[in-house]
């Protein structure tokens, strides 16, 4: 490992330390109450004394989070693909879209939670957090799908290739660092919309992270509301370094953004 | 003539016109340079032998039926995310060649190009020279019997430019090519081709065909003599009497 890559991983371990140190200090020394700051060690002692409904909550919210991610991607890639066919499906469609991204969830909520049934919360927030995820997947793979190389194209058109090789040899490879970025967007997106629905939702049948959140917090139990979210975060980190993993696998060997820097 | 290029008329959807009545012809064998200024409608001439455009007026005729065609870009256009040897394979692939055939075809064009210790290379790991040579071996794995170049060399630093105007003269002769190759440079053309066809600027004429069948051979010496002078003074004549019209 370079020195480099050591500072880039020390320096940031470094400030959590600082700042997890500092807050400890703080809420010890000025007796800020529980209620509004629990300090670090009391989060920790209540991550551990409710680990059980904590990770029963965090997979729910995992499970939601990945499918609307899946469903995003097949259903982005699919319309992006109907797009690159013809101006003419963008042009009716992409107003659509544009529509559905624009407009907030949480005010979508409740008529999707009377459509789904108010007993099945879970297909609900399924729902609101595809629609969340999908506009990036869409809006970058159609930009990709139109951005491979004119001159690439007309030796296409030369050797007469079928629509069927042209996107599969050239147009879908063009696509992929735009695809591999939009999934980037959606990772995140697919967990804030899962989060945001189950609030919106209410209690209902959901018991994901944003129940135990809303329910520790009315009980006051704010280390537990703390304890939740820092498992929430950990997630969207893993989420996220999983597909810039992902993207640095799939571009290493060819990808301007993934040559070392000389 | 194998080909025949007449009275061809191309305006562009902007309205410019690119090409204005334009005739010349091309025997099986020959190596012809277009030679004109930046912007004379020359690639599109060879856009047009490439149906990859459609003419206003005019026609494009063949002998008989319109032979494979190998067409090298300007920069070498190979696709980034493929090695040199699924770049140079891909004509065969759409073409729908079985497997064991597409192999043997793309190890001899490699070879035959000087690539095959970098079949497994990526584009951005070559230099210049060596994506042309990449680009000029995918044009021929398809075993066209015409070559249409556009410019492939304008980027290439003068020696190594050199090197694939003798390769290339040396592919012609030995694969018994006909190669129509489009450039702005009358150095280049006057010791490539077996003929000139010097266009005027836009919009583009025909302003002298000038044959150039000897000498057969053609090295580095060829530079260095009083017959390559005394034709780059009369193409350099040609292209200013174009300007002047």
């Amino acid at each position: 490992m370079t020195s480099e890559r050591i500072f880039a991983y020390a320096l940031p371990a470094l400030v959590a330390v600082a700042v997890v140190a500092f807050w400890e200090w703080a809420v010890a020394t000025f007796e800020v109450s529980r209620f509004v700051l629990p300090p670090p060690s009391e989060i920790v002692e209540a991550a551990v004394k409710h680990w059980v409904s904590l990770l029963d909550s965090a997979w729910v919210t995992i499970r939601i989070t990945l499918a609307a991610f899946a469903l995003a991607l097949i259903l982005g890639v699919a319309f992006a693909t109907l797009f690159a066919q013809s101006r003419m499906i963008e042009r009716a469609l992409f107003p659509y879209a544009v529509t559905l991204q624009v407009t907030p969830i949480v005010a979508i909520a409740p008529l999707i939670l009377i459509w789904v049934g108010l007993d099945n919360a879970e297909r609900a927030v399924l729902i609101l957090a595809t629609i969340v995820a999908f506009f990036p997947i869409l809006a970058n793979t159609t930009l990709g799908l139109r951005s491979a190389d004119r001159q690439l194209h007309e030796l296409f058109d030369l050797y007469r290739a079928s629509r069927w090789q042209r996107l599969a040899r050239l147009q879908f490879p063009a696509a992929l660092p735009y695809l591999l970025a939009g999934m980037k967007i959606a990772g995140g997106l697919a967990l804030i919309g899962t989060v945001v629905a189950e609030f919106a939702a209410g209690s209902g049948t959901s018991t994901g992270l944003a129940w135990r959140i809303a329910e520790a917090s009315n009980r006051l139990e704010i280390a537990k509301v703390f304890a939740a979210l820092a498992l929430l975060s950990a997630i969207g980190i893993v989420i996220y370094a999983a597909l810039s993993l992902l993207e640095r696998q799939l571009l290493k060997s060819w990808h301007e953004s993934a040559r070392p820097i000389e | 003539m194998l080909l025949t290029f007449d009275k061809i008329t191309k305006r562009f959807p902007n309205g410019t016109l690119a090409l204005d009545d334009v005739s010349f012809a091309v025997a099986a064998g020959e190596f012809v340079s277009l030679v004109g200024p930046s912007g004379c409608g020359k690639s599109t001439a060879l856009r047009l032998i490439a149906n990859l455009t459609q003419a206003n007026a005019g026609r494009i005729a063949w002998a008989d039926v319109q032979p494979a065609l190998g067409f090298v870009f300007q920069d070498a256009a190979l696709m980034p995310w493929a090695n040199v040897e699924k770049n140079v394979r891909l004509p065969l692939e759409l073409g729908g060649l079985d497997a064991s055939k597409i192999k043997t075809r793309t190890a001899e064009t490699l070879d035959l190009v000087g690539l095959s210790a970098f079949a497994k290379s990526y584009p951005r790991e070559l230099s210049g020279g060596m994506r042309m040579r990449v680009s000029i071996a995918r044009a021929l794995a398809a075993e066209p019997s015409i070559l249409l170049m556009d410019e492939p060399f304008a980027a290439l630093d003068e020696l190594t430019r050199e090197r694939l105007n003798d390769d290339l003269r040396k592919l012609w002769a030995a694969r018994n090519l006909t190669i129509i190759f489009v450039t702005h440079s009358i150095y280049e053309s006057v010791y490539l081709a077996s003929r000139l066809v010097v266009m005027s600027p836009r919009p583009g004429r025909v302003v002298a065909d000038v044959a150039m069948s000897d000498p057969i051979t053609r090295d580095p010496d060829f530079r260095l003599t009083p017959l390559y002078g005394e034709r780059c003074r009369e193409i350099r004549a040609a292209l200013k009497r174009g300007e002047a019209a």
